[in-house]
């Protein structure tokens, strides 16, 4: 994504390129651009841009791909963290 | 309008006041998590047997910003069941998925309404929707259409082409803006609930109850929860770190130093420092819950960041608060 850039080295995105068989969905549903397409097979040419949405391995035909999926959202995470302790807050605030 | 399974609601493309301020209610948190419109199909302008299906997610304001997008067009629109939730949340919690996209297309009759069998979706639903599962399931085609409805009617015209633009996600200062609003009302509530009784507590700790210490320590509570919640959003390309809780920090340690520097005679150091430690790590902790409301945040980097920076903003905020509180026990 043009002039955003968050951390590296630590998107959970896994492709296996023996499985692959270079249909491109998952370059179709990325919306950060993180594939392409390579001898025809998908090939990672982004990973730290990957916000690990998911899209890619839900929609992969083989299941060549695999991602650690989720919402990248702090408060998100205290508040499920919270909860773990029995602390809620009215669901209506913070994020969706 | 009468199609083959029965009635379907026209809806028209232009937005009324009421839409225009719900929209802007709902940015303020007001009624956000009702903000819904029944789901099913609708039709916008007066499409016909091979009228695209676009599919949405039942949120108003994703209901609205399509039609009023679509006004002009003859399209069929499919409202999935998101519990108010717009479509990339939504598919993030799998609601905006692959069993309701199937259940709804079942309870609409869509089969009957159309001929051909296609739907176009938006690329942010696609982390929801298995394509081929619904093609399996129901035997309609789905494909991820555009990033943003505002390319929607280009993609119709050039033949259903996403150009490279089209799936390129964006973030500019506009599309920040409109999000400060939510960010700001949950900062607002710990200046009530966390900031009031703190100011309170160092309005006592100056031997007798100061009011005059009560509103400078309040104001410098809420200066630190507009760094965090409203500046960071806004200059968050520009200022350094990738870590939000570095923007927020460097932030709220500027500002705060900008403040204080006039005022070394009448603070001590100490106080100084203290305050500079309490902005600051406030800055940052409202910086690190916008990355919930960005597009490119990964749930790995945001834990990452979370273990590396709230331990150091809970250390410094205690420390600090302790500084400035000690007075109670010394008075």
């Amino acid at each position: 994504m043009k002039g955003f850039r968050y951390l590296s080295n630590v998107a959970t995105l896994r492709l296996d390129r023996e499985t692959c068989v270079g249909c491109g969905l998952c370059l179709t549903v990325c919306p950060h651009n993180v594939f392409t397409l390579q001898a025809g097979k998908a090939s990672i040419i982004d990973l730290d841009s990957c916000m690990e949405c998911g899209a890619c391995a839900l929609n992969c035909p083989v299941k060549a791909i695999v991602v650690d999926a989720g919402v990248g959202c702090a408060s998100g995470m205290i508040n499920q963290w919270l909860a773990g302790f029995n602390i809620r807050f009215r669901k209506d605030s913070g994020c969706c | 309008m009468v199609t083959a399974t029965g009635r379907v609601a026209v809806i028209s493309g232009d937005l009324g006041v009421s839409d225009r301020l719900g929209g802007w209610k709902a940015r303020w948190g007001i009624g956000r998590m009702s903000y819904i419109v029944p789901p099913g199909l609708y039709a916008i302008g007066s499409p016909g047997q091979d009228a695209p299906v676009l599919v949405t997610a039942n949120y108003k304001m994703s209901y609205d910003l399509v039609r009023s997008t679509m006004k002009g067009h003859a399209v069929w629109l499919l409202v999935l069941e998101t519990y108010g939730i717009n479509v990339w949340c939504a598919a993030g919690k799998g609601t905006f998925g692959t069993g309701e996209l199937v259940r709804r297309i079942g309870l609409s009759g869509l089969e009957k309404v159309v001929s051909h069998r296609q739907l176009l979706l938006p690329i942010m639903g696609a982390a929801g929707v298995k394509a081929i599962e619904v093609k399996k399931r129901t035997g309609f085609d789905v494909r991820f259409a555009t990033l943003r409805i505002q390319d929607l009617p280009e993609y119709l015209e050039n033949g259903m082409l996403t150009t490279p633009a089209m799936r390129e996600l964006t973030f500019c200062l506009g599309e920040r803006l409109v999000l400060v609003p939510m960010e700001l009302l949950i900062g607002l509530k710990s200046v009530l609930f966390v900031g009031a009784p703190l100011a309170a507590a160092y309005g006592v700790a100056g031997a007798d109850f100061s009011l005059i210490r009560f509103w400078e320590a309040l104001l410098l509570y809420l200066l630190a929860v507009v760094c965090g919640s409203v500046l960071t959003p806004l200059l968050l390309p520009l200022l350094p770190g990738r870590m939000f809780s570095i923007k927020g920090a460097v932030l709220g340690a500027a500002v705060s130093a900008a403040i204080f520097a006039p005022l070394t005679d009448s603070l001590t150091r100490r106080e100084i420092c203290a305050f500079v430690c309490v902005i600051t790590s406030v800055s940052a902790f409202y910086a690190m819950n916008f990355t919930g409301s960005t597009p490119y945040t990964s749930p790995s980097g945001v834990r990452r960041e979370m273990g590396r920076s709230l331990p150091l903003m809970a250390g410094a905020l205690g420390v600090a608060v302790a500084i400035l509180l000690a007075g109670i026990f010394t008075a």
